[in-house]
């Protein structure tokens, strides 16, 4: 079946590409309603990405967070009509000791393989996550980035100690207020504070227990558990803060990336016998609980729905150049792209 | 209701000295014609999809739709006419026949050796069928147009106005006819393109964007470029 996909070629440059696609029994088509610009997305787009890696996986469509609506299902799972979340994750094996997301051999929407910006998706039903009543479309765009949250916080909560006295978020970002949303409400009588660059975008922190730029922590503040989500030059410093404040024993959970090495302070590592545990990209069932908890808490939809800073419909290529182009000039929250091409 | 109707009726003047009309000519593995009927096969809103193949073509049709496995109850194929705006009338005809006509429904037809369409066309059109009684698509004209008789300029139209005409083009089926009806057989003979037909009966037509990739393959040229251009999906190391 012949489908147009809109490939970047090279920073800033985006070409339509006709594209046979092969029709299997279990194929399912989607159409693209709803699309979210993730930083990884933007590196590729403005070219902040290593020019070996650019050369390597470009051309290839952007976008890995996306809703979209079932147009044909030849596997006979779904309804025509059905909304549904396209998991950006595709294993390609199982493993009894490696989960999907951190497989070698598994590909990623967006990342060595065309993303979302496409006329139709072509997918396989055990890809895809139907979105239940209740839920918005933006905010259902956005539920990738939520799965990775919660699934950083699963794996902390396997590896931590007993201590959930406090909990230190740094990042004032769309990743840190989602990362301090589930903590809320996954430990609901713990302190949880957040550490940020920027006051304007710490204000939106309304429900932790406190928050601080990061040129003011308190000295005697000790914090039990630590998650890192700034990512980029700013990594280092946080992670440098994070050894600081934690208390021995205590775990730190990075999520930001960064194109360069980060330097990390080992021997403060050593003395206080921290343990560090990483993650980027989720699996399937971390979506299924990523939903689990927007439908069990009303208000983390409604604070979400905050996230959401742009919103531009995608007529043709160079509304994509737009949105982008206002993605990178944002100072808080998301831009959601209404995908109409 | 809003039905689909295929052009695929064509014998292949344009394309030299092959034994198939260009509508069933291989595209990057398959007919030209199963590229665009899947394509039509992916969106709900059309009631029926009519195919319009030549008389002698219609098994041939039949066979590769089935071959293809287009399993989709809404694929009817037809006969198609000589002339285009018979054909396009013989499935208006067909309609009528077979579910009756109402006041508002739409039929939108297409070029089968337009594969490239894209949903979004597709979408323009039935959105637009909603105001207007007759929706054109049209591309900005690249180059100069330029009018002439007796190989003498007549006319340089300033470009900015001058627009390429592709398909979709879609017509209240109502209104069609009753354009249609009151043609006269001079008129009949010598419209080539469809919408003309409601245009000089007064109806305002809309044009909606079609797209430089819409392309209509009618020459050996034209099939080597579609082929060109087509490309495979592929997986790049992670």
């Amino acid at each position: 079946m012949l489908n147009t996909v809109y490939r970047l070629v090279s920073p800033g440059q985006i070409e339509a590409v006709l594209v046979e696609e092969n029709i299997t029994n279990d194929a399912v088509v989607i159409c693209p309603t709803h699309l979210s610009i993730c930083n990884a997305d933007q590196r590729y787009y403005n070219g902040s990405r290593d020019e070996k890696i650019l050369k390597k996986k470009l051309p290839m469509s952007l976008i890995h967070e996306g809703v979209g609506v079932i147009v044909k299902d030849f596997s006979n799972t779904f309804k025509e009509g059905d909304k549904v979340i396209v998991v950006p994750n595709i294993p390609k094996e199982v493993s009894e000791t490696v989960a999907e997301n951190y497989l070698s051999t598994s590909k990623f929407r967006s990342s060595g393989f065309d993303g979302l910006m496409q006329e139709y998706v072509f997918s396989t039903p055990d890809r895809l996550i139907k979105v239940p009543d209740g839920i918005k479309d933006e905010v259902a765009s956005i539920i990738e980035l939520l799965s990775v949250v919660v699934h950083s916080v699963d794996k902390l909560e396997k590896i931590r100690n007993k201590d959930t006295e406090s909990f230190g978020v740094w990042g004032d970002g769309s990743l840190g207020y989602l990362m301090a949303n589930v903590l809320f409400y996954t430990y609901p009588e713990s302190k949880i504070y957040v550490f940020g660059k920027n006051e304007d975008k710490l204000n939106f922190f309304s429900f932790v227990t406190e928050t601080f730029t990061i040129d003011s922590v308190p000295k005697d503040l000790e914090l039990s558990h630590c998650f890192e989500c700034v990512g980029g030059a700013g990594s280092e410093r946080a992670i440098d803060q994070i050894i600081d404040k934690i208390k021995p024993q205590g775990t730190v959970a990075i999520l930001g990336v960064s194109e360069e090495k980060v330097a990390i302070n080992t021997r403060i590592i050593l003395e206080k016998g921290i343990t560090i545990s990483g993650t980027s990209r989720s699996k399937f069932s971390d979506f299924i609980k990523a939903i689990e908890y927007l439908n069990k808490h009303e208000k983390l939809k409604k604070r979400i729905e905050l996230l959401i800073s742009n919103r531009i419909d995608i007529n043709n290529i160079h509304d994509i150049h737009i949105a982008f182009g206002r993605d990178l000039n944002i100072r808080w929250g998301k831009t959601i792209m209404n995908w109409k091409i | 209701m809003i039905y689909a109707q295929i052009m695929a009726a064509g014998v292949g003047k344009r394309m030299g000295n092959t034994k198939l009309p260009k509508q069933f000519l291989t595209l990057g593995g398959k007919p030209i014609l199963i590229h665009t009927i899947e394509k039509f096969t992916l969106h709900n809103d059309f009631e029926k999809i009519i195919v319009s193949a030549p008389n002698e073509w219609i098994d041939y049709t039949l066979d590769i739709i089935a071959k293809h496995e287009l399993e989709d109850e809404r694929i009817k194929v037809i006969e198609g006419r000589k002339e285009r705006n018979d054909t396009l009338y013989s499935a208006i005809d067909f309609i009528e026949k077979e579910y009756g006509i109402m006041n508002d429904d739409v039929l939108l037809v297409h070029d089968a050796v337009r594969p490239f369409v894209t949903k979004k066309i597709i979408n323009d059109n039935i959105k637009m069928s909603k105001d207007y009684l007759c929706v054109n698509t049209v591309i900005p004209a690249i180059d100069t147009i330029i009018r002439g008789f007796n190989n003498e300029v007549v006319e340089i139209p300033v470009r900015d106005f001058m627009y390429q005409g592709q398909t979709p083009q879609t017509f209240n089926i109502n209104a069609l006819k009753k354009s249609f009806n009151l043609l006269t057989n001079e008129e009949k003979k010598s419209l080539s393109e469809s919408c003309k037909i409601m245009h000089l009966k007064g109806y305002k037509v809309k044009m909606v964007n079609g797209d430089a990739l819409n392309i209509k393959i009618t020459t050996q040229h034209d099939l080597r470029i579609a082929n060109a251009i087509i490309e495979e999906e592929y997986w790049k190391e992670n």
